[in-house]
């Protein structure tokens, strides 16, 4: 699988650092899955899809090669090997979706192919309302959202695991699936213990090789390209897990 | 040293944590090989460094790894996991000196491995180390004697199949004190280049090519190597089934590494492997490896 070359059709301005690339092509994908996403001569790096068909990506100015891919204009080609990893597999019918910053992205695409599912609820958390995005595309798949805002800017004022917290307290769900910053995880996972239910948490690593070789993203034992990056959380074995 | 079995994690295949490791004899390998490490920290080459072309797998990692300050550490945690399952584990090291690898040597046995392994064949860092030891039988020897000055650990020497002459080169070894052959590292450099942008896809522009294309070469090596050396080989280059790794013990191998199979495999290819050769040994009515050694020889 070499990388192959995409062109881009479509630019979004999403939020204050966020832009949608929509390609001319599509690949068969899995919400939570990633794509290595290459440009000649600057960088190969790891993105998590917002839509495979067609395929879709979004992309936060963080760095030196998302400042790169933000300069592409419509027409450019960006290079793709993928889909990779394992993504995110709703079980139940009242899941409870929880995005903070860019975490926000694969949760869209989650959103989006989860239609039969009756309530699902969405978490959007972000620092400010300048780096809020995907509300409204969350809603148009049927999720109830929250939004929540660290400087109170819009919607709540917080984290989204506050607010994550009190709707497990005040409402029955049957599933998290969360994607955001390290230290969100680490309190989406102490929330599905407490609450006794089932995770699926989408983690980041260092990524080199993207098919389990390397070893490059290892944690503790686990591959977060090949065993994930989207990893299971089971009530009963969470705590087992943490300990190995 | 006996182990469990034959198959052998190969360098610089997800040996880069203990818990990794530990994972990989779980699956069934029968000795793990931890990634390179050498004298000081190194970020290795930028991305793309590995990639699937289609007949096998082209790198360039550029041998990240922690340094050997924090690789005896990961060695030590592995060994503390390995060693009550009766796993031996080989610590893989480099540099880019001889009086380097002594001295990466004598840190890293510290941790006390089963083996020190020494990669002086990586092709891909030639731009900032010169050519790899494993090209020529004199440096090869040097390289092999100094370590051996430091250490009572046993010593594997991992052979580049890059040469004219690879016997030369496992004799040169084993006469200044090798006590087992690694063969071998990846081919090449080769060079995979994207069409629609003109440019060679790795960031280090060339890599070492593994996997199902260069197992003819791995066979002919090993074969080669078991004419001219007394000591014992692993054979390793593109060993992705049973039938694969029989065809290394024909050729002469007393043990066969598995790296890239994994990325087609998991790390259920070891058991595979292991459950597709005793099946062939049944079939076939053998009863013990060692009767097939080399029998291609004969």
């Amino acid at each position: 699988m070499l990388p192959r070359p995409m062109r881009i059709a479509q630019i979004t301005q999403e939020a204050i650092r966020v832009k949608t690339f929509t390609l001319a092509g599509e690949l068969v994908a899995d919400p939570g899955q990633f794509v290595m996403v290459w440009l000649p001569r600057v960088d190969e790096k790891p993105f998590s899809l917002v839509s495979d068909d067609p395929l879709t990506l979004t992309v936060a100015k963080v760095g030196p090669f998302s400042a790169r891919l933000h300069e592409l204009k419509v027409g450019d080609r960006l290079w793709i090997r993928g889909p990779l990893g394992r993504g995110f597999n709703i079980a139940g019918q009242r899941p409870l979706l929880v995005g903070g910053g860019y975490g926000v992205a694969p949760l869209a695409f989650l959103a989006s192919r989860a239609t039969e599912v009756s309530h699902k609820v969405a978490v959007v958390g972000a620092a400010t309302k300048d780096d809020l995005f995907f509300e409204a595309r969350l809603a148009a798949s049927g999720c109830e959202v929250v939004v929540v805002t660290e400087d109170c800017s819009a919607g709540e004022g917080g984290l989204c695991t506050d607010v994550a917290e009190a709707l497990l307290t005040e409402q029955h769900f049957d599933g998290v699936y969360a994607c955001g910053p390290e230290a969100m995880l680490d309190k989406a996972e102490e929330l599905c213990r407490q609450h006794g239910i089932p995770g699926q948490l989408s983690k980041e690593a260092h990524m080199r090789c993207g098919m389990g070789v390397c070893g490059s993203c290892q944690r503790d034992g686990l591959l977060v390209c090949r065993d994930g990056p989207v990893f299971d959380l089971e009530p009963e074995t969470s705590q087992s897990a943490s300990q190995s | 040293m006996r182990l469990r079995n034959p198959l052998v994690l190969a360098a610089g295949i997800l040996g880069t944590g203990a818990q990794l490791l530990a994972r990989v004899a779980e699956n069934g390998a029968g000795m793990v090989t931890t990634k390179s490490c050498g004298p000081s920290p190194r970020e290795g080459h930028p991305n793309p460094t590995v990639l699937d072309w289609g007949h096998g797998l082209i790198n360039a990692v550029g041998l990240a790894n922690p340094g050997v300050d924090e690789g005896v550490k990961i060695i030590a945690r592995a060994k503390e996991i390995l060693e009550p399952l009766g796993l031996p584990l080989a610590a893989s090291i480099f540099a880019e000196t001889v009086k380097g690898f002594a001295q990466v040597a004598r840190k890293i046995a510290d941790a006390q491995p089963d083996f020190i392994e020494l990669n002086i064949s990586c092709p891909n860092v030639s731009h900032e180390f010169g050519r790899p030891f494993a090209c020529d039988a004199g440096d090869a020897a040097r390289v092999t004697g100094a370590v051996k000055e430091v250490t009572s650990i046993p010593i594997i020497v991992k052979l580049s199949p890059n040469v004219t002459d690879i016997a030369l080169i496992a004799r040169s070894v084993e006469q200044a004190g090798a006590d087992a052959i690694a063969a071998i590292n990846t081919l090449g450099p080769g060079m995979i280049i994207d069409i629609y942008s003109g440019q060679p896809v790795l960031a280090n522009r060339v890599g070492g090519v593994s996997g199902p294309a260069i197992r003819p070469v791995a066979v002919r090596c090993v074969y080669d190597i078991y004419e001219a050396v007394e000591i014992p080989i692993i054979g390793i280059g593109g060993v992705g089934d049973g039938r694969d790794a029989l065809e290394m013990v024909m050729a002469g191998a007393t043990a066969v590494g598995v790296g890239s199979a994994v990325r087609y495999g998991g790390l259920e290819v070891f058991q595979t492997i292991l459950e597709e050769m005793r099946a062939f040994m049944v079939e076939e009515g053998h009863t013990n490896l060692n009767q097939l050694r080399g029998i291609a020889h004969r």
